[in-house]
């Protein structure tokens, strides 16, 4: 009687299955890679070289695999903080500006201090970034429990302030006064770097603190009653008010968190493979971050994965860009296409597709 | 019998496990007042969205005037003429009645106002076209509701447990209505759980129990023992036996309570007086909206006094109007909201982790760390001791119905051995086997000596348990009024606002 339904209908599954969670993120990531390479047909250029470059080189050349191991580091470091804060939505779009202030304040001791020696001085650069990361999420968070400011645009906001204090350290103060001119502190003396763990690379002890504190992430937020409150506050937050589990308290430690953790990759940042603070320490670490959380499914194991795929994404990115003469847009444009990806394919975790044909019939 | 205007035949649905409904047959004639009666959880709610096109049968086939029937969506059953009013209202409240429904019936405005004052007056419908939605009365509101399904001049009319958001002197207008749109020729499926109203007014009952029907019957014919038993499968439960009590310490005081919500659709109290010892039932009667929804967040904490009015609320005899939850709780309070879902539990968590919700400071929790084996343990005994039907400790909140769910969280409250225990609207969508089991218990409970206080529309609920009963009416607090002494009736003037009598 009715008209024929041409279109399949999207029905809420009940309960999504593990495997399709886990399925989802690497449909995305296929998807993501043909509509790309799909474009770099079009726009001419050999898909087979820029497969090679991007997706096979950053895998199987073993100085492009550490190099993906080096940007893992900061990224995986600031997912897991974010991806904390994400579960209570509280939404932390800062960490940019919280990796910057990390770095600045990872930077005071070295530029001050230039000639201190000692095996101290790297760990408390770090330290220090981290606190500072997490005094300017803090920030946010008083203008939020205060004022009921919007997080977002706060956070967002400030990382904007952030790069802008960036500049004028090094423009005025901070500035080397042997650098001829340019914007950029002094090299870092060597007590101020964080030591290598593979020989004949770049890549530091920051990313084992990295992924021991994914380890952390994990038992807090499966393990712990802390993380369990602020699980609560994002899934009902009515729930948490009957509990009495306080909702200022979590934007808080949300914050705090996402601030600590993007400082500290801020700090290892300049304490690592640049060793000066310069204004191009983040090449958008803080905002990639936020799609490597996703992508990971905002599980602290899942964002283990999400990040190598993320930074294997950056270098096979940057390979592309010398050896297949891809535009430097590219990048952007892949991970741009990877998010929606992702977005629509999460469409299919909480919601399966029904045909009008098989809805009906074989009545009895 | 007239050839009936809607048939279903063998009509089957499952959702995964639960099979909602089994090979269903229905027939609704024209003119006719059809119950559909049911436990929570029987499978009504299913075949009512089968009907009006919200989900579509596994199996079985539906016929419209002896025409089969396959609808697609709601707006399908709509144009065959079929029109639903939900137990929650689909309302904007910021609009006027006639904004409303101009939203989903095409026309003129002119003419759209003349038709609503005309099915007004046809069926005793009165409503303002220019009033705003949140100045109506929920009475008010499922008039509008029940005049935007008229509006497209539907053959059959669902109305999902219409009663229950009502005060007694609505229903009865309610029911005026239904006669009349019967008179008129429109058919109504009426769901309910509330034997009486059914045998005061449907013509047919078709009872459900666990997603088969049980029976199909005149039910002028058959008293409401009868129906209970074809609903639950048994004898209707005991009412709770009251003893006699010897009320001691005030554990709960109300002194001049005064609130304004920040939300301008909130109702504002002004000083309230309560006095509640132990050993006793305070029941707070009042049609939903009046305060209750305040005064509840007010005394559980959910709503902070400042400082200096902390005086307003009184806990064991300290002064807690500041506290937060967790602090009142620590005192020996414990509370069973309202929302079951969102609120006293988290839809999409497994019961055992729901239990940490208020139940971890019984060392559910070490070192920070939650130990599953104990929460899993309370949650176990909390089914058993409970009669909760579940799968088990990991079933999530969200699928179990609502009597089983409310009788987790009332059975999660209990285990917390309050000294002052609260509820709001304990049974409200709840079964009648375990609403009789909540109000046993709490009877048990307070011969115990427990203070007990209930928030709830029901009034024969509340004449049942209660010791003494207040109302709420627009954010004012009646006197304290003694059960044994008091009638119905002189609680339904407070309801409506008008008072003490002369």
């Amino acid at each position: 009687m009715s008209a024929a339904r041409i279109w399949p209908k999207l029905m809420k599954r009940e309960r999504p299955s593990l495997s399709i969670k886990i399925l989802a993120p690497l449909v995305a990531l296929v998807v993501a890679t043909l509509i790309n390479l799909l474009l770099y047909l079009v726009m001419g250029k050999d898909p087979v070289a820029v497969f090679h470059a991007m997706i096979l080189e950053p895998f199987i050349s073993f100085p492009s695999f550490s190099e993906v191991l080096l940007k893992t580091g900061p990224l995986l470091l600031i997912a897991e903080g974010l991806a904390i804060g994400y579960r209570a939505k509280v939404f932390n779009i800062g960490a940019e500006g919280q990796f910057i202030i990390g770095a600045i304040f990872a930077s005071a001791l070295p530029v001050w201090y230039p000639m201190a020696t000692g095996q101290w001085i790297w760990p408390t650069m770090l330290l220090a970034g981290a606190i500072g990361g997490a005094l300017w999420a803090g920030i946010t968070a008083f203008w939020r429990v205060r004022l009921r400011a919007n997080e977002i645009l706060v956070s967002l906001m400030l990382s904007l302030v952030a790069a802008q204090v960036l500049n004028y350290l090094l423009l005025g103060p901070w500035k080397d006064p042997n650098g001829f001119n340019f914007p950029q502190s002094v090299m870092f003396q060597y007590d101020a770097m964080v030591p290598l763990i593979i020989p004949g690379t770049r890549v530091n002890a920051s990313l084992l603190i990295a992924v021991a504190l994914a380890l952390m992430a994990y038992v807090f937020m499966q393990k712990s009653f802390m993380g369990y409150k602020l699980e609560v506050g994002g899934l009902a937050p009515r729930a948490a008010g009957y509990a009495g589990f306080s909702e200022g308290r979590a934007i808080w430690l949300s914050l705090l968190i996402g601030g600590f953790a993007a400082g500290l990759a801020g700090a290892a940042e300049v304490a690592g493979p640049i060793g000066q603070l310069q204004r191009s320490i983040s090449t958008g670490y803080g905002y990639a971050a936020i799609i490597v959380a996703y992508l990971g499914g905002l599980h602290p194991i899942g964002i283990v994965f999400s990040s190598v795929v993320m930074a294997a994404i950056y270098i096979g990115g940057d390979n592309a860009l010398v050896s297949a003469d891809l535009p430097i847009a590219a990048v952007r444009v892949f991970l741009g296409s990877l998010l929606l990806s992702y977005l629509m394919a999460m469409t299919f975790v909480r919601y399966r597709l029904v045909f009008a044909r098989q809805a009906i019939g074989g009545a009895t | 019998m007239t050839a009936p205007l809607l048939s279903l035949r063998g009509i089957s649905k499952r959702y995964g496990e639960v099979r909602a409904n089994q090979a269903v047959d229905l027939d609704v004639a024209p003119r006719s007042i059809h119950a559909i009666l049911g436990e929570n959880g029987a499978g009504k709610s299913t075949l009512m969205k089968l009907i009006y096109g919200v989900e579509t049968p596994d199996s079985g086939e539906m016929l419209w005037e002896g025409a089969p029937l396959t609808l697609a969506s709601p707006a399908a059953a709509r144009r065959q003429g079929i029109g639903m009013v939900f137990q929650h209202f689909s309302l904007f409240e910021t609009l006027t009645v006639i904004e409303n429904i101009r939203l989903v019936v095409p026309g003129r405005t002119a003419a759209l106002i003349a038709r609503v004052r005309e099915l007004g007056a046809e069926f005793g419908l009165e409503v303002d076209p220019f009033a705003h939605i949140h100045e109506l009365s929920v009475g008010e509101r499922q008039r509008v509701e029940i005049i935007r399904c008229l509006m497209t001049d539907p053959k059959l009319l669902i109305l999902d447990e219409p009663t229950s958001v009502l005060p007694p002197q609505s229903v009865a207008k309610l029911f005026d209505t239904l006669q009349r749109l019967r008179d008129g020729g429109v058919s109504v499926l009426f769901i309910s759980h509330k034997l009486e109203e059914i045998r005061a007014i449907c013509d047919r009952a078709t009872i459900l129990r666990a997603g088969k029907v049980t029976g199909h019957v005149d039910p002028r014919e058959h008293d409401a023992h009868d129906l209970a038993r074809m609903m639950i499968g048994r004898d209707m439960p005991e009412p709770p036996p009251m003893v006699p009590s010897q009320p001691g310490e005030t554990m709960l005081e109300l002194i001049g309570l005064t609130y304004t919500p920040d939300d301008p659709f909130g109702m504002p109290l002004k000083d309230l007086a309560l006095s509640l010892k132990a050993g006793e039932i305070l029941g707070i009667a009042g049609i939903s909206g009046n305060g209750q929804a305040e005064l509840s967040e007010l005394i559980s904490g959910e709503i902070r006094l400042p400082f200096d009015d902390r005086e307003q609320v009184q806990m064991m005899g300290e002064p807690v109007g500041h506290l937060g939850p967790a602090e009142r709780r620590k005192l020996g309070f414990s509370f069973v909201p309202e929302d079951r879902l969102g609120r006293g539990a988290v839809q999409g968590m497994s019961l055992a982790r729901n239990s940490l919700l208020t139940a971890h400071p019984l060392g559910l929790v070490r070192h920070g760390l939650i130990p599953m084996a104990q929460a899993n343990d309370f949650t176990r005994r909390c089914i058993a001791d409970h009669d909760v039907r579940t799968s088990g400790v990991e079933a999530e909140a969200g699928g179990l119905s609502g009597g089983n769910l409310q009788k987790f969280i009332v059975g999660r409250e209990m285990m917390l051995a309050p000294k002052l225990f609260f509820l709001a609207q304990p049974t409200w969508g709840v079964d009648i086997g375990a609403a009789t089991t909540i109000r046993q218990k709490l009877v048990a409970l307070r011969n115990q000596g427990v203070a007990i206080l209930v928030i709830s529309e029901e009034i024969d609920e509340l004449f049942d348990i209660c010791d003494r009963i207040q109302v709420v009416s627009q954010g004012r607090l009646s006197p304290s009024l003694e059960t044994r002494k008091t009638r119905p009736e002189d609680i339904g003037r407070y309801m409506i606002g008008a008072g003490a009598p002369a």
